[in-house]
């Protein structure tokens, strides 16, 4: 998030597109929810009637997959109607006058064809963002899960930058992180372009660093993304040691990936359950879980927390880190002599700017949002309030494109997935908790009840679901939040593997699964 | 421009907007309240707050008056003490109980303590009983309303705090009854089982099922608390762990958390216990011959992890390993599982699960 969750009580518009907020990040929905009930105007663009949607003042159902259109028309009307912010695009940006021209051929009649969103509604969105002192976006996997998912980004990019809404107060672009430390993963360079701290591994200045800082060569050219090692298993990637996450229900073409799984020759998987994925491991090594770990975590606005222990583990579990410490250490590996946390964080902040005023006990109480780049350094709440990391804002001169698969007779049916309230993930955590299958025993997919009749389907009674990889049985439950023509399941639950369904395409550049889009059949049982 | 006003005979400056209340509050004034969360708008239901008002024929509600230039207040005279008194004998004696277990939530334990600092005896005025109980299948919220003293915390937490607008009040004065929209069941209304409505309740009326539930277990003691952050989305609620020989029984928001102020869902404040299910993995596992996981100790199965991938390395080079790091495990053990990778291959075949 480009700003603190506190801000967003304070805009005077704000835009929420592909998040489900009230769901999905429940506690950060209180403030927008507050800033609502202030006065504030909700726009709200998703294909799903979702509760964010109940409580908006406008509602874009916009077609699944046609996000760039959307935000096109809205760019097209904030230029025509003279709504940018000249002193802010002159200061601050670059690329403009070719953006300008860009967008004067995407007109929100245009935009309509694709979206199926009425033009005057998009109009009007654009002329409530553009139009005030502070408008705000709020995105969440429903930008970012689709082939196009960058041109979705930057689309949101070329909104902010054109009404100068970034870098102050109640604005900003604000994508929700799905788990509670998955911000600090990327942070700490579990990625395999970034060294620690988004250090770029082909920066010759970074490769120097970390060479002196590891003892070691390292590939000067990036590594591969998960997604692609997954397709390279058994071809070139050989073995794999995967942390704490279940591969094999949370990536998309299970059929493809369990595949990918069972052909390497050497699988590790360290979790506190024995997962889907972990019952394909070679070794399966007993991890501790929250609540009984010492450790840190990053949250949503880049605030760096600790994590304590309250209780101890079960049985012989150990924590990750010692895990991965002792399986170096039996491979001669050197730098992984640690006894405890601390040092490890302490290396972290040591080797990166971004955490560089950092260290174990300054975090104690929470108070710093990275980057923190020295010791009398405050943290830094809201980015880029005077500059941008790369000097000047990119404009962008993104083109629309159609999902990796669209609708046609064989599969005529949108199937959109994502996250519930009461469960979370593969359910390896909710569905160990007492109490929560009272409120959501099972999976079912949400269907327009027209849809169910004209599809000869029954509200509660099974129905096979196909797509071009697959195909599942699910329980079909008639509910207005899904619109003619799409429907909605989670992937939560083990019994009904929407993944066996979806993978139909990546985005070429951050390789993230299109899990919004996939069509589908849906044929009675 | 300062603005100044006098508490008990000491001169203190204010803000505009303050109420009486939180300027008295400031400067360390012990004023009790019932009605009262900070982070509600003010009530003005309980009257416990009540202070003498220079100029003022009845002593005002402290937490609904704005603080003005040149007022001058009177926190704790004799008067104002006997008010207190009679009213919490008042709320006192239409309860059934005022002893509670901690664990019905954060605040249950406000009427005990403000009782046992007036010194009220629960038997002073002796009358009518207020409030009836709702059956309710729910696992989490028990709505146990013959302690409801009527201060409306839980319906206005509900409604300004989560915007869910699901607990509602019926009838009026002695009858007063807490609900919900028709008064239903808890998952037949707007109600998304967040729990504050529990942990802002001053007496336990609306008390954690699932943690007393685990009174049976280890007692009545007072919890430990551990202060953490919730293990769910990323947001990153801070939350009190609380604990009684060795497990977790319960969760409490924490009210000075930076990301949170206090709030919580479903998944924070009642999905805590899969840590303690039978299913957690206790020992290592190594596939054996015939195909099966079998238990291990740690030595043969760190072997065996390193053994394998030494000789993929050696067969297929070291750009033949990839790790993937979890987005749910503290830092270091990403920070670790990079430095693995790139320390011990030399390659960035690495990542974490954002991708998918």
């Amino acid at each position: 998030m480009s700003n603190p969750l506190v801000d967003m009580q304070k805009p005077d518009v704000i835009f929420c597109i592909g998040t489900n907020m009230t769901e999905c990040h429940p506690v950060a929905a209180t403030g927008l929810k507050k800033a609502v009930a202030r006065g504030a105007k909700l726009i709200v663009a998703d294909p799903r009637r979702i509760g964010l949607a109940e409580m908006s003042d406008l509602y874009l159902p916009l077609r699944v997959g046609s996000d760039t259109a959307l935000l096109l028309g809205m760019a097209h009307v904030i230029a025509r109607e003279g709504l940018i912010d000249d002193a802010f695009i002159k200061d601050r940006t670059t690329g403009f006058d070719a953006f300008f021209e860009h967008i004067s051929q995407w007109t929100p009649e245009w935009a309509e064809t694709i979206t199926g969103v009425p033009a005057k509604d998009i109009e009007t969105a654009a002329m409530w963002y553009g139009s005030v002192d502070k408008s705000a976006i709020y995105y969440t996997l429903g930008i970012t899960e689709h082939i196009c998912g960058v041109e979705n980004v930057q689309s949101l990019c070329n909104l902010a930058l054109m009404t100068g809404n970034i870098g102050r107060e109640g604005t900003g672009i604000n994508p929700m992180r799905g788990q509670n430390n998955i911000q600090g993963a990327g942070d700490s360079g579990a990625l395999p372009n970034n060294y620690p701290g988004f250090q770029s591994v082909t920066d010759p200045e970074h490769q120097a660093k970390f060479r002196t800082e590891y003892g070691t060569e390292v590939d000067l050219e990036k590594g591969i993304t998960k997604v692609t090692a997954l397709e390279l298993c058994g071809d070139s990637i050989h073995a794999m040691l995967i942390d704490g996450e279940n591969t094999l229900l949370s990536d998309p073409d299970r059929e493809h990936c369990e595949h990918a799984l069972r052909s390497l020759e050497h699988l590790v998987v360290i979790d506190i359950f024995l997962t889907e994925t972990a019952e394909l491991a070679d070794v399966v090594l007993p991890a501790t879980a929250w609540g009984e770990t010492d450790g840190v975590c990053a949250n949503t606005e880049r605030r760096v927390q600790r994590l304590r222990a309250a209780v101890p583990p079960p049985g012989e579990a150990k924590s990750d880190w010692w895990i991965i410490c002792q399986i170096a250490q039996h491979l001669g590996f050197k730098g992984f002599d640690f006894e405890t946390p601390i040092p490890i964080f302490n290396e972290l902040c040591r080797v990166s700017p971004i955490y560089a005023g950092l260290d174990w006990d300054r975090i104690e109480k929470s108070e710093y949002q990275w980057p923190v780049p020295h010791k009398e350094h405050p943290g830094t709440p809201r980015l880029h309030e005077e500059t941008f990391v790369n000097g000047r804002g990119i404009f962008s001169n993104v083109h629309y494109r159609d999902p990796a698969e669209t609708i046609d007779e064989e599969f005529p049916v949108w199937l959109t997935t994502g996250r519930r309230l009461q469960s979370y993930h593969t359910r390896t955590q909710t569905g160990r908790a007492e109490g929560i299958d009272y409120l959501l025993p099972e999976e079912s997919l949400e269907v327009n009840p027209v849809d169910i009749e004209k599809w000869k389907l029954a509200d509660g009674e099974w129905c096979k679901m196909s797509s071009a990889r697959g195909s599942i049985t699910i329980k079909v439950k008639a509910t207005n939040r899904s619109p003619r023509g799409t429907v909605f399941a989670s992937f939560s639950f083990a019994d009904v593997p929407v993944n066996v369904l979806t993978g139909s395409g990546y985005d070429p550049v951050t390789h993230t699964a299109e899990l919004k889009v996939c069509p589908v059949r849906l044929d009675p049982l | 421009m300062t603005r100044k006003m006098e508490i008990d005979g000491v001169e203190v400056a204010f803000s505009e907007g303050e109420t009486v209340l939180e300027v008295a509050q400031r400067h360390e004034k012990e004023i009790p309240t019932l009605c009262y969360d900070p982070r509600l708008e003010p009530f003005g239901g309980c009257r416990l707050c009540i202070v003498e008002l220079e100029g003022a024929r009845n002593p005002v509600a402290s937490c609904t008056t704005k603080a003005t230039p040149g007022m001058v207040i009177r926190t704790t005279t004799d008067t104002i003490e006997a008010y207190r008194e009679t009213l919490l004998e008042m709320v006192v004696g239409e309860n059934r109980e005022v002893d509670v277990s901690p664990l019905r939530g954060y605040a249950a334990g406000e009427l005990a303590d403000l009782r046992d600092k007036y010194d009220v005896s629960s038997t002073g005025i002796t009358g009518a009983k207020s409030g009836t109980n709702k059956t309710d299948d729910n696992p989490f919220i028990l709505r146990d309303y013959e302690l409801c003293i009527s201060c409306y915390r839980c319906v206005r937490v509900c409604a300004e705090q989560e915007g869910d607008h699901a607990i509602n009040v019926m009838n009026r004065g002695f009858h007063t009854q807490i609900t919900t929209e028709f008064d239903g069941l808890l998952k037949d209304s707007a109600c998304t089982f967040c729990g504050q409505c529990i942990q802002t309740c001053p007496t336990g009326a609306l008390a954690d099922k699932k943690a007393l539930r685990a009174v049976d277990a280890v007692g009545d003691a007072i919890p430990d608390k551990t202060r953490t952050i919730c293990p769910y989305c990323g947001v990153g609620c801070s939350i009190d762990v609380l604990t009684k020989d060795e497990r977790i029984i319960g969760i409490h928001p924490a009210m000075d958390g930076p990301a949170n102020q206090g709030a919580l869902c479903v998944k924070g404040q009642f999905a805590y216990d899969f840590v303690h299910h039978p299913d957690r993995l206790k020992t290592p596992l190594i596939r054996g011959e015939d195909g099966e996981l079998h238990e291990a100790s740690w030595e043969d199965a760190l072997d065996k992890a390193a053994e394998g991938f030494r000789k993929v390395n050696a067969k297929h080079g070291r750009h033949s390993i990839y790790g993937v790091a979890s987005g749910r495990a503290p830092s270091e053990a990403a920070y670790l599982m990079q430095k693995f990778i790139r320390v011990g291959f030399g390659t960035n075949y690495i990542d974490n699960c954002s991708r998918a």
